[in-house]
Formats: structure tokens, C-alpha cells, sequence
């Protein structure tokens, strides 16, 4: 696809533009000459075989967040935190690379606001977990609660297991996917981005949806306002497919039974426009 | 924001005390103004558990040099009431100057009882029963649990509240779990915003019911309590919540052997529910169910519209 500009074209070029908006939505872009939107020129440079681990039982989210904070100043790229105990507010705001397990459960606002690390969970997560987040990925072996990715712009956000209400509210770009069930309200005034669930979804699935679009292999309870089913294509399954088998959730008996839902375009858009897909790679 | 934790034992008795301390400690972020504890024992026959204050805790700093003879002379008009009725009092106990814990025998009207109480000065009735024991005061759970001495209470199940005021008053009053005036044994905390609870409440004192405080959530413990009047059972009254209760809730209420939840509508307020063939513990954050069993667990959301109860 071509764009306009040589702007467009070379951002075409680069695979930031693969998903296809429509309706009042429009795709604004992002300039790869621009430097300072790919990187923040004071998050440090950390290097991903420099190891630790932190043991993280008696101290409070805050100097958590600060010794994480400090590691990642001394160049280490992959950090190992134990025995989290679902403490709130873990790992937020993380704007460089960074190998990140946890080995146990988060509480709310987990992962908060980063742009560009790579997480492992081996647990559960609380409420509005990776709200806000920019790119990276995030993968969480078990379930997660209400407001899940509330609000991202970018990167993957996995929860193999059940998510609770309101998942991808208002989420404005980025893929979310879902395992298990998700509860009520999901994809609530979604903006753009995908989000798919690999079982069930609660009542009003996308409701007021501007755009963007949802992905169901299971049971729909309802649909909300202007949320419509569309022809799932075969760009649609392949593109399943691949991003299903990259965190081994594709099911066994493929993509053919999931629902596609996308926006009926019968509301008013307040999309302000922002970069559909900031990045892919730091 | 207020937290609320609960939790249940299946065919054994436990720590609850302790447990639920620890449980409500770790939620003290969410509301540091109050705490509150249900717990239950093993219920006595012939036997019943009468908790009540005579005054706030700030009638203690603000009630100048009378406030101190002002209570005791309350607890003599109760104590005066109570033998009047024929009460036989067996324990007595005062963890502080102003509320006390008593268990006596009586086989008159319970509901006549407690009104003639309450109509003392200052004097409500915190919880009555066979098997409960509600304590709420100001301060974090650790404060109140060691002033109250709930460490070592051996019983089945709990439920437990911490609160951040929002719309009324910082007091024991409005302070959570509430008691299901006039049933024994039922209790209730909540973490939301009942928004026809002013049409609700007038309904509801048009009916006889007694409000204590302005509190929305005081509201579903009168609901509950007229439900179960009517021949309700726990979990048909809780289904009935989620039509007819508009806002959003999440609310645990228990009784002599039952643990029940129940959420609105859109899922508002969270709960986290972890779910063994022993044991359910329940709270607004995982971290509260942590706080007892550090090793790692499953858990999950309720969903929307969700209605539980298990039994003891």
C-alpha cells in the first residue's frame, strides 16, 4: 500500500501501517526521520545477557520501582523479580528495552504506562493491568482483572488465562489477546488496535467502539451499541494465526470459528488523531 | 475507595481473628480511616453476643470533662434496661471506654430488646447474636484488632471492611460491617456508591426500618434484613440486589454459617476470589488474600452480576 508522501511510504515501507482503518478514522503518521519518537533520550542503555534478580518481599511498590529503576541505570537488561505478592503499581513507567520476569502475581496498575520492555508474569495481574502501555510485550500465564489494557497504544499485551470486565477500554492501539473468557463492557469506547479473545465475552462486547477491531473464538453474550459483526478474511486468519502461535495460544482446530466485530460507524468520533502504531522495534 | 475482605472455612474452625487482621491490614491503602470486623464463632444456644457503644471515640477528645460520666451513666441506663427485660448477663467485657462486648440469655423479643437499648443516649447496638462478633473503630486493622483483642478468635468465617469516608463522617457510626438490625448474626460490608439510596431509604423507614447513620451502604444491610424478614433466603435476596440496588456495589454479607458476594451490573468495584475445597477467601485486592496464604494461588474476578454464598 502507498501512502502520499514519502513520509507514509517510507513508514508503509518500515510495516508500521498494517492495520486498516476506515470511516472518519483517519491514519496520521509516524515519521521514522524523527528520531526523538523512537527512543527517550534519557532512559539508559541496558544490556540484556547483564543478569540480577530482586527479591522484592518486604519492600513497598515505591522502593520497588525505584530499585528497578536503579538496576536499569546500571545497565542491566534482564531482572528476574521474586515474590511480588500482588503489590500495586509493579514495573510502571519503564521506557527503555528490558527482559522483565516476575515470578508471581501483581496487584493493580501493574506495568503501567511502559514503552518498549518485554515481560513475563508468571502469575496473576489485578486491575487495569498495562494501562496506557506504549510497545513491548507483556505475557501473563494466568488470569487478570477488570480494565485489562485500558487505554494502550501499542505493543501485545497476553493474558492466557480470563480477564475480567471493561478489557481494552478505550484502548487506542496496540493487540491485546486473551486465552480464556472476558467479562462485560470489552472493548468499551475502543479507538483503534485489536483485541482478541480466544473464549467468551461478556454483555455489550464493543460498545461505542470508534474503530479498530475485536476477534472472538467463543460465545458472544451481547453486543453493545454500534459494535457490528464483518467477514473475517483470510488477512484476518492469517493474521490470527501468526500472532495466536507466537504465544502459543493458537487453537487446535485454527481461526475459522472465531467472530470478527468492528465498529458501525454510527457515533461520534472522538479518535484526536494520534500515531495508530508508535513502534515496533527500539 | 474502601476495601472489604472476607473469608470462610469449610468444616473447620481457624484463627479468624488473626486472619482477618491480616487480611485487612494489607488493604489499609485503600481506606485508612475505619476498620471494621465480623467474625463468627461457634454459635452458643441459649446464648447471645451483644456488642454496643455508648459513644463516638471523638465524644472522648471533644465532650469536654462531662463526656466520662456522660458514658458511664449511659452504660448504667443501659444495664438498667437490659435487667428490667430480664436479661441474665453471664460475661461482660469493655475493650474501651466507650463500647463494650456482653453475652447474656434471653428469650424475649430480640427486636423489642434491641430498641429499647438503642433508645439510650448515644447507644447503638453494634452486632447481636449468637455466633457474630462485630467490632469497628477508627484506625487500621492492627490498631483495632489489638484494642478489641481478636487475635486468637477460633472461628469458621469473617468478613471485614477498611474505609475511606467519602461522603459522611469519620465515626464508628458510619463505619462498616453493619448489622442486619434485627437479625441475628448477619452482617455486611460494601465497597461502591448506592445511588437511589435516599429513594430506597425512604421506602424503607416508611416501612419501619432504622437507619443509624447516612451512610449508603448501612442501606443494604436494612435491605437484607427486610428481605430475609420476608422468607428471602441469603442468595435470593442477593440476586434481588443486583435489579433493584442502582450504583455500583460490591457486597459480602454473612450469617451464622454462610459466606455470600454479590456485584452490580458493569463488574464497578473489584473483588478478587480465590476458591479451594477448604477454604474461600475473598477481598477488593489480591494482596489481602496474600496476607494469609503467601504461596502461590489462583485466582479470578468475579464477573458482572455475579451472585455466590458458601456455606461454613
Amino acid at each position: 500500500m502507498a501512502g502520499v508522501s514519502d513520509t507514509e511510504d517510507r513508514s508503509y515501507d518500515m510495516g508500521m501501517h498494517t492495520e486498516q482503518l476506515s470511516g472518519r478514522t483517519q491514519q496520521i503518521f509516524f515519521s521514522p526521520e524523527d528520531e526523538e519518537n523512537f527512543v527517550y533520550p534519557w532512559a539508559p542503555e541496558v544490556d540484556y545477557n547483564k543478569r540480577t534478580e530482586l527479591d522484592v518481599a518486604d519492600m513497598t511498590p515505591n522502593e520497588i520501582n525505584k530499585s528497578l529503576k536503579g538496576l536499569m541505570n546500571e545497565g542491566y537488561g534482564s531482572i528476574v523479580i521474586r515474590n511480588p505478592g500482588a503489590k500495586h503499581s509493579i514495573a510502571v513507567g519503564i521506557l527503555n528495552r528490558l527482559n522483565l520476569i516476575i515470578d508471581g502475581s501483581l496487584g493493580y496498575f501493574g506495568c503501567g504506562l511502559i514503552d518498549g520492555p518485554n515481560v513475563r508474569i508468571s502469575g496473576r495481574v489485578g486491575w487495569s493491568f498495562g494501562e496506557n502501555m506504549m510497545a513491548g510485550t507483556v505475557l501473563i500465564e494466568k488470569n487478570a482483572g477488570s480494565t485489562f489494557g485500558a487505554a494502550i497504544r501499542g505493543g501485545d499485551l497476553v493474558c492466557k488465562g480470563s480477564v475480567g470486565s471493561r478489557t481494552g477500554i478505550d484502548m487506542k492501539g496496540g493487540t491485546i489477546i486473551v486465552g480464556g473468557d472476558t467479562g462485560a463492557f470489552s472493548g468499551f469506547m475502543m479507538q483503534r488496535g485489536r483485541m482478541i479473545v480466544c473464549g467468551n465475552a461478556g454483555k455489550n462486547l464493543g460498545d461505542s467502539m470508534y474503530d479498530g477491531t475485536i476477534y472472538i473464538g467463543g460465545q458472544i453474550a451481547d453486543l453493545g451499541v454500534d459494535a457490528v459483526p464483518a467477514e473475517l478474511s483470510g488477512l484476518d486468519k492469517a493474521w490470527l494465526s501468526r500472532k495466536l502461535s507466537l504465544y502459543g495460544l493458537l487453537p487446535e482446530k485454527g481461526v475459522d470459528h472465531f467472530t470478527k466485530i468492528v465498529a458501525g460507524k454510527q457515533l461520534w468520533n472522538y479518535d484526536n488523531l494520534e500515531p495508530s502504531e508508535k513502534k515496533i522495534i527500539l | 475507595m474502601c476495601g472489604i475482605a472476607g473469608l470462610i472455612h469449610r468444616g473447620k474452625r481457624s484463627d479468624v481473628g488473626t486472619e482477618m487482621t491480616s487480611m485487612l491490614q494489607a488493604l489499609k491503602h485503600r481506606g485508612p480511616d475505619s476498620t471494621g470486623f465480623a467474625i463468627y464463632g461457634a454459635p452458643r444456644e441459649n446464648s447471645l453476643v451483644m456488642r454496643f457503644k455508648v459513644a463516638e471515640q471523638e465524644d472522648i477528645t471533644s465532650g469536654g470533662f462531662k463526656i466520662h460520666q456522660q458514658i458511664k451513666d449511659r452504660k448504667a441506663e443501659v444495664d438498667r434496661r437490659l435487667t428490667e427485660l430480664g436479661v441474665m448477663l453471664s460475661e461482660e467485657a469493655e475493650p474501651t471506654e466507650y463500647a463494650y462486648r456482653y453475652r447474656f440469655s434471653y428469650d424475649g423479643d430480640l427486636e423489642n430488646l434491641a430498641k429499647y437499648v438503642e433508645d439510650v443516649e448515644g447507644a447503638e447496638i453494634l452486632s447481636l447474636g449468637s455466633a457474630l462478633e462485630l467490632v469497628k473503630d477508627l484506625g487500621d486493622a492492627a490498631v483495632v484488632s489489638s484494642t478489641y483483642g481478636l487475635a486468637g478468635f477460633n472461628g469458621t468465617h469473617g468478613i471485614g471492611h477498611t474505609r475511606m469516608a467519602t461522603e459522611s463522617d469519620v465515626d464508628i457510626r458510619s463505619a462498616h460491617p453493619y448489622w442486619a438490625f434485627p437479625y441475628n448474626d448477619i452482617s455486611l460490608v460494601h465497597n461502591g456508591q448506592i445511588t437511589n439510596y435516599w429513594i430506597m431509604r425512604r421506602q424503607m423507614e416508611r416501612k419501619g426500618s432504622r437507619f443509624m447513620s447516612n451512610c449508603d451502604s448501612e442501606l443494604l444491610a436494612v435491605y437484607t434484613a427486610d428481605n430475609l424478614s420476608q422468607g428471602a433466603t441469603l442468595e435470593e435476596s442477593l440476586r434481588q440486589s443486583i435489579d433493584e440496588i442502582d450504583g455500583v456495589f460490591t457486597y459480602l454479607v454473612a450469617t451464622r454459617d454462610e459466606l455470600g458476594v454479590a456485584k452490580d451490573t458493569m463488574a464497578a468495584k473489584p473483588l478478587v476470589l480465590y476458591e479451594s475445597d477448604d477454604l474461600i477467601a475473598l477481598a477488593s485486592e489480591e494482596v489481602a488474600i496474600r496476607a494469609i496464604m503467601p504461596h502461590e494461588i489462583d485466582t479470578y474476578d468475579p464477573y458482572e452480576a455475579e451472585v455466590r454464598v458458601w456455606q461454613a
